[in-house]
């Protein structure tokens, strides 16, 4: 086949995240052997989401283990399968129940290599689906992931692209710490184009989706989508707007922030998150701290979570979680403000 | 008719009288048409999220709380809807909290999976799997320490039973003898995994030897039967000997949740169960007794259809909550 021919048939693969994020587990599991998946309901179901679908019959139960309910119990299964010279994949099937694996992610495998004075290792993977948006209510729909950030020796990701999901899950899995992967519940479907190749999108490096000048807005996750969203609303305002999908929480690409405030003089951090003591206060204050500080030309705005658990009902699920609209609004007070 | 005059009854059943029965029997249709005018509502696009029937499972919500009195409390689980209505909530609330709106139990702000009735006893549904059991261990001691007599039924899954938090609550309420009873409803799947891969012992009830308490292992259809022994185990906890461990073996006849394709159990073994229908078994049972004519079974019957059609028709026409409320109950002022 000519190569052009090659290019076209490669523009229009398009995947959906859940699909992407299979692809990778498969093409994962076919060259290494020490690669397996483990989670509640990860087999005949397919998980809650359908995100393993077909691939116990792929690989078979030893491959892709159902686990009973027990979060902390698999979480330290991990942990012990990982320094042991296996590269467990753990789905977390709503990242709401994180929250009862706690010690072993925090504790244990955040800290065994420091502990051990660098003579082990835990290459493990635990996949999350949180966030809002279906009537899950607040058990169900949280964004937990600056909780994990805080933490040193796990790494965090929000990949908000199918491309990136597939990507940024084989690099997590090459990865020789624990790497959390939050996966946002309504990206699942959302399709874009895949590469059918196992390439890696490397942790620690954000994306810049849209070039502008007058405002930085960086977000990730469901959020870095909604940022382009508005960015191209904002343009029909002639606001241009640069939109940095972070993809990793930690280790966090502070020198692509840095670069683009310095641009544009302003900035607008989103996130799912509660706003309070979250993602945008970090990002705040190492701008604060940077001599990029003097670049401002307006105060820095968050735009968070309410200081509320997520609501049952739908107008007051929508109310809770920063919307399209809000950015839009938010971007464009910041330039006037700056401009005043 | 009252019920000494059939010598051949179970003495479980011959043990409710009529008008006990009949409450039951009322209670049962209660849960069943509620959750088919829930799966109704979600497929005409009037709900979003998802819920958790339990239909099959009637008569262990029912039975094991029948014994209970007014003041006593319960702990529920996602599959609460049955629970809720056995303690007798009303289901023009449920309906409105099922809707999200301001007028539900909740106000709109739990949802299916989070209804609670805290002045009726009811501790609240809970969207965690195992969340209620530790709960229900601080709250014998709260009986205990305060003396007023009552008792703590928290209900929870075979899956459940192998969470960490399981092992934790029936150990501490067995070493301080709290008058707490916990009834795992078995309904042999925590979403597709069936209790033969997940359990290293055939029943849930054999785990109470490790904690040093009674446990039951029951036929989780059979409402009389259910009843009678959650009547010794309320008893025991309540006269201070300590909890007890009930398991109702039953049968979910719907999918985990909305999102359930049921690919890991076959047609014939949901056929199997349905026709162990808990309300159809006791219906025939009390017929063959005489207890009950089938007239008089048809109306406790349809009266609870018109009490749920005019609970869906009340929560249809009730308000939204206001986004400016949305932060107003985080933090007791
Ligand atoms: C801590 C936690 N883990 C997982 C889930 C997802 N989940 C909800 S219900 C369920 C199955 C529960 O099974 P069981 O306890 O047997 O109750 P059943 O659904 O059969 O009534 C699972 C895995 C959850 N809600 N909470």
């Amino acid at each position: 086949m000519p190569s052009e021919t090659l290019e076209a048939v490669r523009e229009i693969r398009e995947l959906s995240y859940a699909e992407a994020v299979r692809e990778a587990l498969g093409q994962a599991m076919e060259a290494d052997e020490r690669v397996f998946l483990f989670g509640e309901d990860v087999g005949v179901y397919g998980g809650a989401f359908g995100v393993s679908g077909d691939l116990v019959h792929r690989f078979g139960k030893e491959r892709v283990i159902d686990t009973p309910i027990s979060e902390l119990g698999i979480a330290g299964a991990a942990v012990g399968a990982a320094i042991t010279g296996m590269r467990p994949v753990l789905e977390i099937q709503f990242s709401d129940f994180v929250t009862l694996a706690m010690e072993q992610l925090v504790n244990q495998a955040a800290k065994i290599r420091f502990m051990f004075g660098g003579k082990a290792s835990v290459p493990m993977v635990v996949r999350l689906p949180g966030g809002s948006g279906t009537g899950a209510a607040a058990q169900h729909s949280q964004s937990l992931e600056a909780w994990f950030a805080h933490v040193p020796g796990l790494k965090v990701l929000q990949p908000s692209t199918p491309h990136d999901a597939k990507g940024m899950l084989l690099a997590a899995i090459d990865d020789p710490n624990p790497v959390l992967i939050f996966e946002h519940k309504l990206l699942y479907k959302t399709k874009g184009h895949v590469p059918a190749e196992a390439y890696r999108v490397p942790i620690g490096k954000a994306a810049i989706r849209r070039e502008g000048t007058d405002v930085t807005i960086v977000g990730s996750s469901i959020m870095a989508r909604k940022a382009e969203a508005a960015a191209e609303r904002l343009a029909t305002e002639g606001i241009s707007a640069e939109v940095i999908d972070l993809r990793s929480i930690r280790p966090i690409d502070f020198t692509t922030i840095a670069e683009s405030v310095r641009k544009t003089h302003r900035l607008l951090v989103v996130y799912e998150g509660v706003k309070t003591m979250g993602i945008g206060a970090e990002i705040s204050a190492m701008i604060a701290e940077s001599e990029v500080f003097d670049f401002l030309d307006a105060p820095i705005i968050r735009l968070g979570g309410a200081d509320a658990p997520i609501p049952y009902n739908p107008v007051l699920e929508k109310a809770a979680v920063p919307q399209e609209d809000d950015i839009v609004t938010a971007a464009a007070n910041l330039v006037r403000r700056g401009e005043a | 008719m009252s019920a000494d005059q059939k010598p051949n009854q179970r003495p479980e059943l011959a043990a409710l009288d009529d008008a006990t029965v009949a409450q039951a029997l009322t209670r049962m249709h209660l849960i069943r048409k509620f959750e088919e005018a829930a799966e109704a509502s979600y497929m005409r696009g009037l709900i979003h999220g998802t819920m958790h029937l339990s239909i099959g499972q009637e008569a262990s919500a029912v039975g094991t709380t029948l014994p209970l009195e007014a003041h006593d409390y319960i702990l529920s689980t996602h599959r609460g809807h049955g629970h809720c209505i056995a303690r007798g909530a009303e289901p023009r609330l449920m309906f409105a909290e099922f809707f999200g709106k301001e007028t539900g139990y909740c106000k709109g702000r739990g949802g299916s999976m989070h209804i609670a009735d805290v002045e009726g006893g009811n501790l609240g549904a809970n969207g965690i799997v195992g969340g209620g059991l530790p709960i229900a261990v601080g709250v014998g001691m709260s009986i205990k320490a305060q003396k007023n007599g009552r008792v703590c039924m928290v209900f929870f899954g075979d899956g459940a039973s192998n969470e960490g938090a399981f092992h934790e609550a029936l150990n501490m309420a067995s070493i301080w003898k709290l008058p707490v009873v916990f009834v795992c409803e078995n309904n042999k799947y925590g979403m597709s995994m069936d209790i033969g891969h997940a359990m290293a012992v055939a029943n849930v009830a054999d785990r109470a030897a490790a904690y040093g308490m009674p446990g039951h292992c029951l036929d989780g259809n059979d409402l009389a039967g259910v009843a009678a022994v959650a009547k010794v185990a309320i008893a025991r906890a309540r006269s201070g000997e300590g909890p007890s461990l009930i398991e109702c073996k039953t049968y979910r006849w719907r999918g985990h949740s909305k999102s359930d394709r049921n690919l890991y159990r076959s047609k014939e073994e949901i056929e199997e169960w349905r026709n162990q229908d808990p309300i159809r078994r006791l219906e025939d049972e009390l017929k063959a007794h005489d207890r009950f004519d089938a007239a008089t079974l048809m109306k406790l019957e349809e009266d609870a259809q018109r009490d749920i059609d005019a609970a869906v028709e009340f929560a249809r026409a009730c308000p939204d909550p206001d986004p400016k409320d949305l932060t107003r109950d985080v933090y007791a002022l």
